[in-house]
């Protein structure tokens, strides 16, 4: 069962709840299991270099949670991890591994950069609007490809979303030859109207911090997505194709059609992810922005479960893991944290191996 | 036990999962050359038993004897060396690798050089088909063929890994009597050069004609066993379900009035692009069930896809209630009229790790009174459930619970009760009762006659002949892609539908005469 539903419904209807209940505990302990386990493991590599772990893991802790500079440079970089994490869980619900996330979330990082500055003279009420309809519509485009092509003639969307992350790369420098400033690689300045305001201006303590409402609509997006996932017709149909394509097809659901829309879905959110940094930070699109947020969602994802609930979550921890990664910089190299990221990743993946075998015995 | 050496014991066996005792203190022993029958419903435990014997699950308790030694089997490697094969009734297969490729796996003959020698492969298999009478074509990929034919690569794999214990789970469920007569007629070859056979089938007949000794099982435990001649049918058929059973209902025949279901000159190719299905047509009318009989593979799979919009049609015309569907996809012919029973329920019947209340609604998931606007609320599905499930005796009746943890038979209810509460006018039930216990099978059997009784239109495929026999109003023979014969219960019998089934009587009679031959 997917961990999700049993976190979403804990009065589950009778029967075994005992069984059930359990189950569900030891679907949410697997990924807690993991990040313990591979904080330990980062503990050996610190005292490996001569630094005491407890000591370093205290000061990130301290850092990315304790002071309400911190925390919201945490709640920032979790943001897009939010947006890229739903969007690859999406696209895992629908049986479609959406590697594309980084390219979706960076074209629709430039349809809101260059939406709020060409149309900078708009109000507020109408700019802003149209700046995240044009980062979700370009995101969308960009996921719905793979998908047509998947439903259309086959072709793998694991080979055709990393090909098209090619693409739209070379595709932004290129629109940026007419659009960026001079001898630079960042556009205009968008209207202000197409500012998404600091978060910081509602609560004080996280003065200086550049989490904005981009936030809030991340988590709007991740309630949204559960309630589609769960709770509706569309939902429904793209979980069973899913689970079990031929079903699916038995049920009278169209899984080429699904999978497009899944895949639109799915783009769609991840454009949505690029207005954090566009919007809501810089206030213009600049080269390279995305930096890893699209693929860092693969790994967001999949400690996550796939579940929104869980999306944002592990994004949460991730976004902590990231930013105090920067702050213990000057003692342990950088790259302790891209270890301590791969490490949870990988034991993410063998826990949940691991927890799937115990559950299964408890049926 | 008469035997001082058993070819296997298995001593006080317990193995729970969960709060469920699979096998509560089994102990079994197979004399050296015996087919041995291991009976009783499905969740009795016989599958457990032998996926521990196996290797695939390690008990919690007890200990296992291969030739007087005590044995470890931790995995099915374990048991081949050990000389244990089993024929499980989910076929372990690699769908895109052919026949010998898939006997051969894990002992490949090798050229000189060390390399897969594939023409080795093939001479080695068919030599082996043919000393065993298993007609199967070495070079063939799995996935094209049918299920009885995988059946026998099943087999064939026990036998070239040097099985001298076989395990065969449901081996006949596919089978027609003649093929059967086969089957039994290889395992006595077998029994006969010293091989031990364990036998796990529902059908008691076939233990009364076959096996020296019996087991049968109830809820876990062992609740009886002996030599055969102590175990009529009776007994063995009330110790395995705990209570008397009931003859199935005699039928109130309906006279058959309006077509609800017309075939007209089909023609539909299977997934290797060859034709399938030549020039079939007949009706099934309102208040009938027609019961298409056949050996696995002739055609019927492709017929049913077709009739249920999963696959096309390249020629001719299904008419569902009066509407021509031909072109429809599967969600146009729900709403002409159609309900489907599909053959394979864990490929197309169900999804497995969705709840019962979400399978309760596939293929009706847009239907305006299944939710509500854009959305199917949980608890509207969960209450709807609550009275189907009810109604259909699934066990256990939990809306929550995913699919995957019923039982076969239970499985098979729940996709019944889909189907038989769409109120539609015409039924599909393909083998609706394959690998179902004997409680399921008299349910269901009793459904598909109220649906009759209830104007309905059925048309039901199998290849349990009792099942054709006792429930149709008309059967057809399908051999080859074609209707080849039809005709009513009264006036035939198993043997002879069996002939017609093998092609070894008969001419086209359900086509018309002189139809062209279709090319695809």
């Amino acid at each position: 069962m997917s961990a999700g539903a049993a976190t979403c419904t804990p009065a589950a209807p009778a029967g075994a709840p005992r069984a059930d209940l359990l189950r569900g505990l030891l679907a949410g302990a697997a990924p807690v299991l993991a990040v313990a386990l591979s904080l330990a493991l980062g503990a050996i590599f610190i005292a490996a270099i001569g630094e005491d772990p407890l000591a370093i893991y205290a000061l990130m802790l301290r850092e990315s949670l304790g002071t309400g500079y911190g925390l919201g440079q945490t709640l920032f970089k979790a943001t897009p991890l939010i947006f890229t994490g739903l969007a690859v869980a999406l696209g895992f619900r629908a049986g479609l591994f959406n590697i594309g996330v980084e390219g979706q979330l960076y074209l629709g990082g430039l349809a809101a950069g260059l939406t709020g500055m060409a149309l900078a003279a708009l109000p507020g009420a109408a700019l802003l609007p149209l700046a995240l309809l044009a980062a979700a519509l370009a995101g969308a485009a960009w996921g719905a490809v793979p998908g047509a092509l998947k439903a259309r003639f086959g072709a793998h969307e694991v080979i055709n979303t990393i090909m098209l992350n090619f693409i739209a790369f070379a595709l932004a420098s290129f629109v940026g030859r007419f659009v960026f400033e001079p001898a630079t690689v960042r556009t205009a300045d968008v209207g202000r109207g197409a500012v998404i305001p600091r978060l910081d201006v509602l609560l004080p303590a996280l003065r200086g911090s550049p989490v904005n409402l981009s936030l809030l609509l991340a988590l709007l997006v991740a309630a949204l997505a559960a309630v589609l996932l769960f709770r509706t017709r569309l939902g429904y149909e793209l979980r069973a194709v899913g689970l079990n394509a031929p079903a699916a097809e038995f049920g009278g659901i169209s899984i080429g059609r699904t999978q497009v829309l899944a895949m639109a879905l799915s783009g769609a959110i991840a454009g949505l992810g690029g207005v954090n940094f566009v919007l809501g930070y810089k206030h213009y699109f600049e080269l390279g922005f995305s930096a890893g947020a699209g693929f860092l969602g693969i790994a967001v994802a999949l400690l996550g479960r796939n579940h929104p609930l869980g999306v944002v979550v592990a994004a949460l921890f991730f976004g902590a893991l990231s930013y105090g990664g920067l702050v213990i910089n000057q003692r342990v190299p950088k790259e302790l944290v891209e270890v301590l990221q791969a490490l949870v990743i990988l034991l993410a993946i063998s826990a949940q191996v691991l927890f799937e075998r115990l559950t299964r015995r408890l049926r | 036990m008469p035997d001082p050496t058993p070819a296997v014991s298995l001593r006080h066996i317990t193995r729970r999962f969960g709060p469920v005792v699979a096998n509560d203190d089994v102990s079994l022993d197979l004399a050296p050359g015996d087919i041995h029958a291991l009976v009783g419903e499905n969740g009795a435990g016989k599958s457990t038993l032998m996926r521990i014997l196996y290797g695939l699950l390690q008990p919690d308790a007890g200990s296992i004897q291969v030739g007087g030694r005590t044995a470890r089997i931790r995995r099915p490697a374990d048991a081949m060396r050990l000389g244990l094969g089993m024929v499980h009734q989910h076929f372990m297969l690699v769908g895109p690798l052919t026949v010998a490729e898939n006997v051969t796996l894990g002992h490949e003959p090798r050229s000189a050089l060390g390399r897969y020698s594939r023409a080795a492969a093939e001479r080695a298999v068919a030599e082996l088909a043919a000393r065993h009478g298993l007609p199967v074509e070495p070079r063939a990929r799995i996935e094209t063929l049918s299920v009885g034919a995988q059946q026998r690569v099943e087999i064939l794999k026990a036998l070239y890994h040097g099985a001298r214990v076989l395990i065969l789970d449901e081996p006949t469920a596919v089978l027609t009597p003649q093929e059967v007569d086969e089957l039994f007629r290889v395992l006595r070859d077998l029994q006969a050069q010293g091989t031990t056979i364990v036998l796990i089938t529902h059908k008691l007949a076939e233990v009364t004609a076959l096996a020296q000794r019996v087991t049968v099982m109830r809820a876990g435990r062992v609740v009886g066993g002996g030599p055969i001649a102590e175990f009529p049918v009776e007994r063995m058929a009330e110790l395995m379900v705990g209570r008397p059973i009931p003859p199935l209902h005699a039928r109130a025949r309906h006279e058959a009035t309006t077509p609800l279901l017309e075939v007209r000159m089909l023609d539909v190719l299977d997934d290797r692009r060859l034709q399938a299905v030549r020039r079939v047509s007949f009706e099934v009318h309102a208040g009938e069930i027609v019961g298409l009989a056949g050996v696995e593979g002739n055609g019927q799979h492709e017929l049913v896809e077709c009739l249920a919009g999963l696959r096309a049609a390249q020629h001719g015309e299904v008419v569902i209630a009066g509407r021509i569907c031909t072109t429809l996809p599967a969600r146009g012919r729900f709403a002409a009229g159609l309900a489907h029973i599909p053959s394979d329920r864990l490929r197309r019947g169900l999804v497995a790790e969705m709840t019962l209340a979400e399978n309760l609604v596939l293929g009706r998931q847009r239907e305006p009174g299944v939710g509500r606007g854009p959305f199917l609320p949980r608890r509207a599905l969960d209450r709807r459930a609550d009275a189907v499930l009810a109604e259909y005796d699934v066990r256990p009746p939990e809306p929550g619970h995913r699919a995957r943890q019923l039982s076969g038979g239970n499985q098979q209810k729940l996709i019944a009760a889909r189907e038989l509460t769409r109120g539609a006018a015409v039924v599909l039930a393909a083998h609706p009762t394959r690998g179902v216990d004997l409680g399921a099978i008299a349910f269901l059997h009793q459904r598909l006659l109220r649906e009759r009784d209830a104007g309905r239109a059925v048309l039901l495929v199998s290849s349990e002949l009792t099942e054709i026999l006792a429930l149709s109003d008309r059967i057809f023979v399908m051999y080859e892609g074609r209707l080849v014969h039809e005709t009513r219960p009264a006036e035939t019998d198993e043997r002879t539908l069996g002939l017609y089934m093998t092609g070894r009587r008969g001419a086209a009679t359900g086509t018309p005469a002189g139809a062209p031959e279709a090319r695809p």
